[in-house]
């Protein structure tokens, strides 16, 4: 195979596209649909006692208004609860429109449809609903004291209690291990909310054809597939008659897997009953209110340790936020649950999560998904332990690695995806080895007294971090050689920026043996590809990445039998190079896929030349064999999918030195760097890029997102004006190295890399906080002015 | 997010905007840059009935500076007065300032007498109109009439700007010979509304003992909070001002809240350390001779 494109650092394919303004995302189709807008409840809980349209019945333009009255069928049914658990006793997921009570602000309570967005805002203004006020309940400390209910018949607020307890080899259940550990520490560590808050918002816009009886609809999702199940399931139309396709998405992060959204099936349902096209894009205020956040969570941490550091056992209860509904289930406590162990082998362990309701935003997966929590607690515990034994923080690390020998090593939980947690393949002690080296943590000491004789402040940290990414259950890839010489790709799973058109054109065109610029890539679209799961969890380069490979691999066996009859050759004896089937050492014997892929077509009008070349190859027929053969197929095409046991564990760990300003107490980064396992890299470049995007986000939790809630459920922040994304000045130079560790578990050898970058940040600037300061930091984001705070308390408590 | 109906007016000659302005009253509003009103309106925290774009009409994009000091037209853009080299020369702060509102795209479209009207107590040019001094021209059907910054800002958000009536241009005076000026600010990120900031101004006598020295504060009032701290500095070089005792005495006076940005204690140690920041280095600049910094 001489065409080598795996590995290399292609330059992304779509960004011409993308950068140029040439993309196609969901608001820029559709421009002569109808519009659709939200009467959004201004209530973080409150009873609807009535729906007045009247005064909006006069705006000129309107279409129509719908209520929840208006909606037949299983629309009027609460929306579904994606992912249950039999710990999840009490999930609660909300209605397309508000059925009679609202339980948080944003949610939607009347839909209006006009000529336009304008049109349909003003009449929006115009409808009054008269709310009866209930007690909200916001703050997750606060609701688990229930005083108050969010639902009714929810008692406690209480809608999942899992415990997971792995006892030690000896059998020492964790609570014993640290009762009997020679070291013992308690404390209480905070994440507050964020969100995914991609650059472009949800969408939909959807198309009726009644003379067909089809629908089409447009979703800025990250699975249209589930979305065209949901639609066809709620709106009783056949699958076959409902399309539904990913455009250009600008940015996903997690809040596009949740589906159906409301939105996703009104505009659809609209669209049929008014014969128009609809569509709804969701400005900002919306997505603040409507989507979904994620990240808050109380952790109460016990640890038992010895001498040198090892972790006994690890007691871990945790409070989580779900907000007002469950429609993902509890993926993001048992993530952080599962996840929270990281590299390490703990003695015993045993957590406990509570999710709660709070009449807030959903909380449901955003970028890293539980993991920044889990790590926090898990890295900050490790700083503990080095602090009360007066080590230096990397060797409490060390000695509690799993080594590279241990793999597969078993973590004895249940993972998100169901399957036992086992890690496939890593190596932490070189990758802790690589990021001292890299960070000059040895020699930071020297650094941090030359500083401080010049006044300065500044501090290091570190963090490490298992990652499970490629969740199953499969993806599938189709492949297709025209007579043109073009290969079309095609995957089910959808794409928000991260690259799939150059990562899985250069695995095409490896596997292929084919120039890349012969390759196009389609994804997200069921017209191409109708079976598929999405795009999360770091899944898409494992799962699409193996099945287009395989689905290559077909392709390239067909391709090699066809040319081997026209050439004949033995197919053993046959490479491509450069899109021509050629005998090895002998190039002269040679076919192009091209005229393969006619020759694998027994029906071939001469459309293009290709095809009258291909005549000089044509065997002669046979007067007694079918012209396509029992197991065979016209076409040079392949479909295959894969599905792996389970999960494939990346892994990586950041080290950051931050300077921070003795009298602003502001907070700089001067270096961060990472070090990075993702199994074998298709695209190096495109991993970087990710790991980058990611560490911003992560910049972002650190030190300056989240979302405030007052007593009375509303959000301060609902802006880009007060929610604060970190900006591009905000974000440090990123140093990165790669280690590769490949993964037994498929063909590729490749793990997720999407999330990574996020996971360990609030970890590790925390870390380096503390260490510049010597301040205990157990909350994260931390602002100047939290700094400020700290610092003070800090020298009150001295002075007491 | 899109805005409530408004009539949309786009006069070619100020007679005519004035016309408009005054026939709408209360229910008309300003378009000059936009970059706080449309916000404002998509959100539909503003619903005028009228909109009087004054982008079409022609010479109010003027900056005419001498050494009194700099007049800023209505249509003057934050960029075009940043880059000016005689607005430089005239009252260096405004360069000073204008290189921490927000960010380029803003500055390219946003005026400076815009973002004087909208009078947000955390930006920076109603903090360097109060602190130079400096009037704004307020043009009606009925005639002109000059408001004094001291008189200019009322509140949050809140200008004597009455309604019926256009700022056509706003007046930054130069400061007298061996004067130095300097803005500091502490923003969450870069371009953004500050926590705290601090334009200073600082004039020498012939034996480079401080003469006079006054400092506006953001984000700690309804209003720029001006402090005149002359008294304070006592007439002496700057190397021997008790520093901390004129932040103490600026500190006194703001009037600093709470929010999620940041608690009032640190707006207020904040502009502590803003004050001496921000009067030592317009001190140095005075004593280097005007506009060595810019």
């Amino acid at each position: 195979m001489t065409t080598k494109l795996f590995g290399e650092p292609v330059q992304r394919r779509e960004d011409a596209r993308l950068i140029t303004g040439q993309g196609r995302f969901l608001d820029d189709l559709g421009a002569n649909a109808l519009a659709a807008a939200f009467v959004r409840s201004p209530h973080a809980h409150a009873r609807i006692r009535d729906v007045d349209v009247s005064a909006a019945l006069d705006v000129e333009g309107l279409v129509a208004i719908y209520t929840w009255e208006d909606l037949p069928g299983l629309i009027a049914e609460p929306l579904p609860l994606l992912i249950p658990h039999p710990a999840l006793t009490h999930g609660r997921t909300g209605h397309v429109l508000a059925r009679d009570v609202v339980r948080h602000v944003g949610e939607p309570v009347v839909m209006v449809v006009a000529a336009d967005r304008y049109v349909a805002e003003d009449a929006c203004a115009l409808i009054e609903v008269d709310y009866e006020l209930l007690k909200p309940v916001v703050g997750v400390e606060e609701a688990a004291e229930a005083v108050n209910l969010v639902h009714a018949d929810v008692p406690g607020n209480i809608g999942a209690h899992l415990v997971q307890e792995v006892p030690s080899a000896a059998g020492t259940s964790a609570r014993e291990a640290i009762e009997a550990a020679p070291h013992t520490l308690a404390f209480r560590l905070d994440i507050e909310r964020s969100a995914s808050m991609p650059l472009e918002g949800r969408g939909v816009y959807a198309r009726w054809d009644a003379d067909d009886e089809s629908l089409r609809v447009y979703t800025s999702t990250q699975t249209s597939t589930s979305v065209r199940m949901a639609v066809a399931a709620k709106l009783g139309l056949p699958l076959p008659k409902v399309e539904v396709i990913a455009p250009d998405v600008g940015g996903g992060f997690g809040v596009k897997i949740v589906h159906p959204w409301p939105e996703e099936i009104l505009v659809p349902w609209a669209a049929r009953l008014l014969g128009r096209e609809v569509k709804w894009a969701e400005d900002r205020r919306e997505h603040f209110i409507s989507s979904a956040h994620e990240r808050a969570q109380v952790h109460h941490v016990r640890v038992g340790f010895d001498e040198d550091g090892h972790v006994l056992g690890l007691d871990v209860n945790i409070l989580h936020d779900h907000g007002a509904y469950t429609p993902y289930g509890i993926i993001v406590p048992i993530i952080t649950s599962t996840q929270l162990v990281g590299p390490y082998k703990i003695g015993a362990y045993r957590v406990e999560f509570t999710s709660i309701y709070t009449n807030t935003v959903q909380v449901t997966p955003y970028r890293g998904a539980g993991r920044p929590q889990a790590v926090f607690c898990m890295e900050r515990t490790m700083d503990r332990i080095a602090a009360h034994l007066g080590l230096d923080r990397t060797e409490v690390r060390a000695a509690n690695f799993i080594q590279p020998g241990e793999f597969p090593y078993d973590q004895g939980m249940t993972f998100q995806d169901g399957r036992p947690l086992i890690y496939d393949s890593g190596d932490y002690p070189e990758s802790l080895r690589m990021l001292k080296e890299l960070i000059g943590w040895d020699s930071f000491p020297a650094m941090k007294a030359e500083a401080a004789a010049e006044g300065r402040t500044i501090g290091i940290g570190v963090g490490c971090y298992v990652e499970g990414t490629g969740v199953g259950p499969y993806e599938g890839g189709h492949v297709q050689i025209t007579s043109d010489g073009r290969v079309h790709v095609s995957t089910g799973l959808t794409s928000q920026g991260q690259g799939h058109e150059t990562v899985f054109a250069q695995i095409a065109a490896t596997e292929l043996g084919v120039p890349i610029e012969k390759v196009s890539v389609v994804t997200g679209d069921t017209r191409r590809f109708g079976y598929a799961v999405g795009t999360f969890a770091s899944r898409a380069a494992v799962m699409s990445g193996n099945a287009i490979a395989l689905a290559c691999r077909k392709v390239r066996d067909k391709a090699l039998k066809v040319a081997a009859d026209a050439l004949e050759a033995d197919p053993r004896d046959l490479e491509i190079t450069d899109g021509v089937v050629h005998v090895a050492g002998t190039p002269s014997a040679s076919i192009p896929l091209a005229t393969v892929a006619v020759l694998s077509n027994p029906l071939r009008y001469a459309f293009d030349q290709e095809a009258q070349r291909a005549t000089q190859f044509a065997g002669p027929s046979s007067d007694d064999r079918p012209p396509v053969e029992d197991g065979e197929e016209p076409g040079m095409e392949g479909r295959d999918y894969y599905s792996p046991v389970r999960s494939t564990f990346a892994s990586g760990m950041h080290a950051a030195i931050v300077e921070t300003d003795p009298l602003t107490a502001e907070i700089k980064i001067l270096r961060y760097v990472v070090v990075h396992d993702c199994g074998k890299l298709i695209n190096p470049m495109i991993v970087e890029g990710q790991i980058h995007g990611g560490v911003g986000q992560g910049v972002g939790g650190a030190l300056y997102e989240k979302m405030v809630y007052d007593e009375h459920g509303q959000l301060l922040n609902a802006s880009f004006m007060d929610f604060l994304m970190p900006y591009a000045t905000e974000v440090p130079r990123i140093e990165t190295a790669h280690l590769e560790t490949p993964s037994p578990l498929n063909p590729l050898g490749v793990k997720g890399a999407g999330e990574a970058g996020v996971i360990p940040v609030s970890a590790v600037i925390a870390a380096a906080i503390e260490d510049a300061e010597g301040i205990t930091i157990d909350r994260m984001p931390i602002s100047p002015s939290d700094l400020y705070s700290l610092r003070a308390d800090t020298r009150l408590r001295k002075t007491q | 997010m899109k805005p409530p109906p408004f009539d949309y007016h786009r006069p070619a000659r100020l007679g005519e905007a004035l016309r408009s302005l005054a026939e709408a009253g209360a229910h008309g509003k300003v378009l000059a840059g936009g970059q706080s009103l449309i916000p404002l309106l998509n959100m539909r925290l503003a619903a005028p009935g009228h909109l009087v774009d004054i982008n079409g009409l022609t010479g109010l994009d003027t900056i005419a500076a001498d050494t009194s000091g700099v007049r800023v037209g209505a249509l003057a853009r934050h960029a075009a007065v940043e880059r000016s080299g005689s607005a430089r020369a005239a009252q260096p702060l405004l360069a000073q300032a204008l290189r921490l509102v927000a960010h380029p795209v803003i500055r390219n479209r946003g005026t400076v007498v815009g973002s004087l009207v909208h009078a947000d107590p955390s930006a920076e040019m109603p903090a360097v109109l109060a602190l130079l001094g400096g009037s704004v021209r307020l043009a009606s059907i009925g005639g002109e009439r000059d408001v004094a910054a001291a008189d200019f800002f009322v509140g949050p958000l809140e200008s004597a700007c009455l309604p019926g009536e256009l700022a056509v241009s706003a007046f930054f005076p130069a400061l007298p010979e061996r004067s130095g000026t300097a803005f500091c600010e502490v923003a969450r990120r870069h371009g953004d509304y500050a926590v705290a900031g601090v334009a200073a101004s600082v004039t020498l006598d012939e034996d480079f003992r401080i003469s006079a020295a006054r400092v506006a504060c953001v984000s700690v009032g309804p209003v720029p909070v001006v402090v005149d701290v002359t008294g304070v500095c006592g007439r002496r070089p700057p190397a021997s001002v008790d520093w901390d005792g004129v932040a103490r005495a600026v500190q006194d006076r703001i009037e600093p809240e709470g929010d999620i940005h940041a608690t009032a204690a640190y707006r207020r140690h904040l502009t502590g350390v803003l004050v001496t920041r921000a009067l030592r280095g317009a001190a140095r600049e005075a004593a280097d001779g005007g506009e060595g910094r810019a």
